[in-house]
């Protein structure tokens, strides 16, 4: 287990190393990927500076919510790189060389990039979120904060195994599905707001089918001391960040069907 | 026992079929064609440990298909297979760890880093003891003279360069198995000789059983003294060299140099294969006309200057095996 | 001529191979387009203010974006990119034609063909099922059309000009990305133009990139009536020859950058 870790660190030793070669192109993407998100929020502004609120919800409300759900897929966009460029690997033929060493295939592929540059997603993830944390005034209890971290780790987790089941597909078909793309940053873009905001069936299609709700809507619910419109129990708030890693478990036996349909078909 | 034993492999894939043309394509849109590629047809052979062998066959034939089959990469749809006394595909990570494979056109190297980081990072992947590693790499480094090359990143080697060092990366772990695919496909002349006696002597002092696939017939005639032939997805002949020659055809060549103009060799027992201005090359059967008989009529009727007996080129050997498969 | 028309074929077909993608395309678009429907929907319950625009008529504005969606979506040429990096960029010049107006065909080539694969398909769904109204006049379709016409010329000279900013930055990332970000924004795809702050609205109408997507729009909806559409149609217009203009000024002072270093 240490072993992996460590040779985990070595691998993205070797990323970093080789995007900080390039290292005034990072910055300026770094800092061109902070305003393309943070553009999104811009707008947001300018429709509550029209209209006042959305259904009875505020601007710094809001601000949590994308706060949340964009620093969670800074972290995952961000480590799991590796997943989303999958597709030419297998195209290339390369993953045969992963198949050849004796790893783990997921370990390899999620430990080959760490993309230094989403962390202009971050920043601005960060700055809204301290923003709204300010200008809410919520009285911070460790269960609290803890319950924040938590949940933008679990949605991270969530977004990382929606990108090995988008992987996997890779395995099936050639062609880039991009309905993967749908569900990730249209997910994103989803849970900038309170999922109460949108119609029923669509609701219940982020609550059920895809757990995009538990990423930072139920918890946000909890932190911001609102019960929900929708009329679900309070207590889920506090299990929904386990959904994230239990997801991911799920796609990595997808994974392994996939690898498995692999070895047995060829390519 | 056995270091590879391979039984009744057969293995056939689905091929999706692109249409020609606009109007194909838009066929293709609604419903696609499959083709069905019998890759491998009952394929069986037996290496012993410390074994040299070449795998050949034309494009298509196979070949690629029973390398990744042994090293766990595919499945095959039946027929056993054991390497090392495991099933590849069943245990692959422990099978991995006592394989190398080296492909010709791909490296495994990473491209941005130093060649000596890319050794450091395999070292970690297959968890290679320090000081294991250290006395491979400083001993295989030296074989293959990569030393002056250990600062360099990949991206900026020559392709002969490249391939010496993804075979000592290939060699780290200290494999006992080792797939060689096209190693020499590219290399200038020095590279390819280099090569070829690496592999040489890594097989004859440190016993390492090697699968050599290539379309390098030098290659097979230098280094290897077994030689499987593949054709079609199945074995067309599986024995040393010599063999192989003599079950394809038994007749020899005759090269002639002659001195002044060419003389008719009609009546001499022996076919005109190919005439360069004063040099004859000559095809003729040992069991119909004996070599210094053949020489004897040559030199009685023309001026000689020079003349060399030997047997046909590999390649025309191969050649033919292939046109009986498809027979 | 008989040449671009093979190319063109040529492209097609390699669209079609790519079926599945193709429909994913649309399926994530139509999601897009949806999210948007809803969340403004739910403005629009927030407040009982008059508002500059309907919501209706901010319904047919966002699938109207879905539809054009490739005109405001700009990432370098990758051919082009691959070409100044490799210094092949040289045989340009070599050829007996101008270059500039060939990268701005190559432009306006890889715009239009997928704008209509991704338009027509838009329109039906959304016009059928989605709430995406007619115009409201035959004058306002016409207008609209013209309007779209010298959308797609302003976007190829936009996308000439990023790939040509190619020509100073190698990685070209930094204008590469932050361009096409202001210009989504300033188009109108994130919020429609009208419904930005009344403060903002000169300096907004005044840009060039709400031509690539507001203007338009707004003439097809009625928004803008058909009787005022000569100033929106000429306010592209003036605003494309402008970037013509200074896409050549460019190419001719970055071609002679990387012929002096010897690329």
């Amino acid at each position: 287990m240490v072993e992996t870790l460590h040779l985990y660190c070595r691998y993205i030793g070797v990323s970093v190393r080789g995007q900080m070669q390039y290292r005034a192109s990072f910055v300026l993407m770094s800092i061109g990927q902070l305003f393309a998100t943070g553009m999104e929020f811009l707008g947001i502004w300018a429709l509550f500076y029209r209209f006042g609120s959305l259904v009875g919800w505020s601007l710094p409300e809001i601000a949590l919510f994308y706060g949340m759900i964009h620093c969670a897929f800074a972290f995952a966009d961000g480590f799991g790189r590796g997943f989303d460029v999958f597709p030419s690997m297998v195209k290339s033929g390369d993953f045969d060389r992963l198949l050849v060493r004796p790893r783990s295939t997921v370990f390899q592929v999620a430990a080959r990039d760490l993309q230094l540059m989403r962390v202009g997603r971050l920043a601005q993830g960060l700055l809204v979120l301290l923003w709204a944390v300010g200008a809410l005034g919520i009285t911070w209890t460790v269960p609290l904060v803890g319950l924040l971290l938590a949940a933008i780790a679990g949605a991270a987790c969530f977004f990382v195994g929606l990108f090995v089941l988008q992987a996997t597909l890779s395995f099936w078909t050639i062609e880039t599905l991009e309905i993967c793309n749908t569900l990730t940053y249209g997910g994103v873009e989803t849970a900038e707001f309170p999922l109460s905001i949108y119609r029923t069936w669509f609701r219940w299609f982020f609550t059920l089918v895809v757990p995009l709700a538990c990423a930072n809507y139920y918890p946000g619910l909890a932190i911001l001391g609102r019960p929900d419109p929708c009329g679900a129990p309070a207590f889920i708030s506090w299990l929904a960040p386990l959904c994230g890693p239990l997801f991911l478990g799920a796609s990595m036996l997808v994974w392994r069907a996939g690898v498995r349909h692999y070895t047995s078909t060829g390519s | 026992m056995a270091a590879v034993t391979v039984e009744d492999l057969v293995k056939t894939f689905r091929v999706a079929e692109r249409q020609p043309g606009t109007l194909g394509a838009l066929r293709g849109v609604v419903r696609r064609r499959h083709r069905t590629v019998h890759a491998l047809e009952g394929v069986s052979f037996e290496l012993q440990p410390g074994e040299l062998v070449g795998y050949i066959g034309p494009n298509g034939a196979g070949k690629s298909t029973t390398v990744k089959i042994l090293s766990g990469i595919l499945v095959p749809d039946s027929g056993r297979c054991e390497v090392l006394g495991r099933i590849p595909w069943r245990e692959r990570v422990a099978n991995a760890r006592d394989i190398g494979v080296v492909f010709g056109q791909r490296t495994q190297l990473w491209w941005d880093l130093p060649v000596v980081e890319s050794f450091e990072l395999l070292r970690d992947i297959y968890a290679v003891p320090h000081e294991r590693f250290r006395a491979a790499r400083a001993e295989l480094v030296e074989l293959l003279d990569i030393g002056p090359l250990m600062d360099t990143p990949v991206r900026q080697l020559s392709l002969g360069q490249r391939m010496r060092c993804d075979l000592v990366a290939s060699l780290l772990h200290s494999p006992k198995m080792l797939y060689l695919d096209e190693p020499t496909i590219g290399l200038d002349a020095v590279s390819k000789l280099a090569v070829r006696e690496f592999i040489r002597r890594l097989n004859r002092e440190r016993g390492v059983t090697i699968i050599l696939t290539t379309h390098d017939m030098d290659d097979i005639e230098a280094l290897c003294s077994r030689v499987i032939v593949i054709g079609s997805g199945r074995i067309l002949s599986d024995g040393p060299l010599e063999a192989l020659r003599a079950r394809v055809t038994t007749e020899r060549r005759l090269i002639v140099d002659l001195a002044d103009g060419a003389g008719p060799f009609e009546s001499v027992g022996a076919e005109v294969v190919m005439r360069e201005g004063a040099r004859v090359h000559l095809r003729f059967d040992p069991a119909r006309v004996s070599a210094p008989e053949l020489i004897a009529r040559i030199t009685n009727g023309n001026a000689i200057r020079d003349l060399i007996v030997e047997n046909p080129p590999i390649e025309e050997v191969i050649a033919r095996l292939y046109g009986e498969a498809d027979r | 001529m008989r040449g671009y028309a093979s190319f063109l074929a040529a492209r097609m077909r390699v669209l079609l191979q790519y079926r599945a993608a193709a429909l994913a395309g649309f399926g994530t678009q139509l999601f897009w387009g949806l999210i948007r429907v809803m969340i403004f929907e739910a403005f629009y319950r927030s407040s009982t203010a008059a508002q500059p625009m309907t919501m209706d008529e901010v319904r047919s504005y966002i699938w109207l974006g879905q539809a054009m969606l490739i005109l405001v979506m700009w990432g370098p040429d990758t051919d082009l990119r691959d070409m100044i990096r490799t210094g092949g960029v040289a045989y340009e010049l070599l050829r007996p034609l101008d270059v500039y107006w060939v990268w701005f065909t190559r432009c306006l080539a890889q715009r239009t063909i997928p704008l209509l694969f991704r338009a027509v398909p838009m329109f039906l769904v959304a016009g059928l099922f989605l709430g995406l109204q007619a115009p409201p006049s035959p004058g306002s379709a016409v207008a609209w059309l013209g309007a779209t016409l010298a959308a797609i010329l302003m976007s190829a000279a936009f996308a000439t000009l990023i790939s040509l900013s190619l020509l100073w930055t190698i990685s070209g990332e930094g204008m590469c990305r932050i361009l096409p970000v202001v210009c989504w924004v300033l188009s109108g795809l994130i919020v429609p133009l009208p419904l930005y702050p009344d403060w903002a609205q000169h300096v907004i109408m005044a840009l060039p990139f709400r031509g690539l997507a507001d203007t338009p729009f707004r003439l097809y909806i009625g928004h803008i009536p058909a009787s005022e559409s000569v100033p929106a149609i000429a306010h592209q217009l003036v605003w494309t020859s402008a970037m013509v203009v200074i896409g050549r000024l460019m190419l001719a002072r970055g071609l002679r950058r990387v012929v002096v270093q010897g690329g």
